[in-house]
């Protein structure tokens, strides 16, 4: 098999041609600094505007309300850090998950240590916030609600739209991570009444470093990063303009027709689900059986651990991820999947598949054979599979 | 991230499956932190020659790995040539381990001490001098943590 198939697009996604195309004359023709008042500077500003303007519109924003960032992690830090910060005469209390992306658990962290305080909600069994919790959470001091839009690893859409209105009438400020939702999920901020959102470019096929943040008007932003007139004062530093220009034409593309990109992946991720929990016994579905992204599954196999699939489906050709801890660079498995309950052993093995509009019914054919001749291989040698069979 | 001796080992790991009349089992390891190695042995006891050594393992490639190479080594060899055998002699002898995994070599090492103690004591001999683990601690630097849970 020489071609090889990519299934891990909640972690990066190819760069749309057109996109890259759109991106290109701002690295070497058109290539002014856009604080400058001549030329090459008058077209790099209008670019940066006209990509503002895409970001607003895909999400039911007003272009005023976009923040440019580096990234879904910034956007995620400034969006925390600044509440934080620019409403502390309000309260010091924040609300989030338990199943938050560690840019948003690591920052809340951080805040802790500075006197913060933090209520971290648990979830259901399919990795649900209940917007019920949310509403009994919120106290005289709270602040900010952050709970994240969908579920990077087991692709659980969360409540937004119940959360934003709870939010609305509580007067506290609601802040969603929408990196993977953007493109996937139909969102509008002001229906849905969120205050903050972060999103990133190089989840829905535009380039890596590039991200935004809206914040409606009237919530309070401190700058991030200081030394320039850039963001409004808000975010020095000379604009990434292709970056910006990227991720305008991307996040255009990826809102124009979600409903069709949904009605495919779903078809491919419910396939690809049934025939493995068909094929591989002692296996279980990850997160909300249909309120999930339409391009996840995440599943785990009892008594094998995660990386040792991962390294023998790359071997086959096959690019995907896991919970184990192994693959991730630290020793604990992934926290999400201690969230919905799972014991150690199975949030090690667990396969995170994220299948993008080039996947085929195919691939998943390949896929569903693969997996299963390698979970096997690798049970063959654990104790833990030796003991169940023997007891059983 | 791994050497091509690693990924030889995990893909083809050498001595993998069960000894029926072993006279030497060890386990080491928790599932908590994913990783557990089961070994078995078969000592000869006049010459106290490991004559044939299996193991199982539920872990990562680094752990299905060192286990292949830690039975590769201490076949065919003594008892106390295999008690001999220390987790960085594993790690070289598999072209080094990237540093967060090279706890998997403590567990290889602890194995092979946890089937030979399991031996010595089977024949009332004295196995408090060698460093077998308890199956809490191996090789698991969160294990600490774990436990306090």
């Amino acid at each position: 098999m020489t071609k090889r198939i990519y299934v891990d697009n909640a972690a990066t996604t190819k760069v749309a041609p057109e996109v890259v195309e759109a991106m290109l004359p701002y690295f070497t023709e058109d290539y002014g600094n856009p604080s400058s008042i001549y030329n090459e500077g008058r077209t790099a500003k209008k670019a940066v505007e006209n990509a503002r303007e895409k970001v607003a519109c895909a999400i039911g924003a007003d272009p005023k309300e976009i923040y440019f960032t580096g990234s879904g992690s910034e956007a995620d830090n400034w969006a925390i850090r600044s509440v934080a910060r620019a409403y502390k005469d309000k309260g010091n209390h924040i609300i989030t998950s338990a199943v938050e992306h560690h840019a948003i658990l690591h920052t809340c962290q951080d805040l802790e240590k500075q006197g913060y305080e933090v209520t971290y909600l648990p979830v259901d069994e399919y990795g649900m916030v209940s917007a019920e919790d949310v509403k009994n959470a919120i106290k005289d001091n709270t602040i900010l609600i952050s709970i994240m839009f969908a579920n990077n690893e087991i692709g659980t859409i969360m409540p937004i739209a119940e959360i934003g209105k709870i939010a609305k009438e509580a007067g506290v400020l609601f802040h969603t991570d929408a990196v993977q939702a953007v493109g996937n999920v139909p969102i509008d901020v002001k229906a849905m009444n969120i205050d903050m959102l972060s999103l990133t470019a190089h989840k829905f096929h535009g380039p890596k470093g590039s991200g935004a943040l809206y914040v409606r008007s009237g919530v309070k932003l401190t700058s991030f990063i200081t030394g320039g007139a850039q963001e409004r004062m808000r975010r020095a530093g000379t604009e990434n303009v292709p970056g910006i220009v990227g991720l305008g034409k991307a996040i255009e593309m990826a809102t124009a027709d979600i409903e069709a990109k949904q009605k495919k992946l779903t078809e491919i991720r419910d396939t690809y689900i049934k025939k493995v929990l068909e094929r591989v016994p002692y296996s279980r579905l990850n997160g909300h059986p249909t309120q999930r992204l339409a391009g996840n599954a995440n599943i785990s196999f009892e008594f094998i651990e995660g990386e040792g699939l991962l390294l023998s489906l790359d071997m086959k050709g096959i690019s995907a991820s896991s919970g184990s801890a192994c693959t991730s660079g630290s020793l604990d498995p992934s926290h999400v999947l201690l969230a919905i309950g799972l014991k150690h052993e199975q949030a090690h093995g667990s396969l995170r598949t994220s299948f993008g509009e080039d996947n085929t019914l195919e691939e998943v054919d390949y896929m569903v054979d693969s997996i299963a001749e390698i979970v096997d291989r690798l049970r063959q040698m654990s104790p833990l599979y030796e003991e169940m069979m023997k007891k059983n | 991230m791994y050497s091509e001796k690693v990924m030889d080992h995990f893909s083809n790991p050498r001595n993998v499956g069960e000894i029926e009349d072993a006279n030497a089992v060890g386990q080491v390891g928790n599932p908590q932190c994913g990783d557990i190695m089961k070994i078995y042995m078969k000592i000869n006891d006049d010459t106290q020659v490991i004559e044939d050594v299996k193991f199982k393992t539920f872990g990562c490639g680094a752990a299905i790995a060192t286990s292949s190479m830690a039975t590769e080594l201490v076949k065919g060899k003594t008892v106390d040539e295999a008690l001999a055998l220390t987790n960085q002699a594993v790690a070289e002898a598999l072209d080094g381990l990237p540093p967060i995994k090279m706890h998997c070599s403590n567990l290889a090492e602890e194995a092979v001490h946890a089937a030979i103690a399991n031996y010595y004591e089977s024949r009332g001999m004295d196995a408090s001098e060698i460093k077998a683990c308890t199956g809490e601690c191996c090789g698991c630097p969160h294990s600490k943590e774990h436990n306090k849970e």
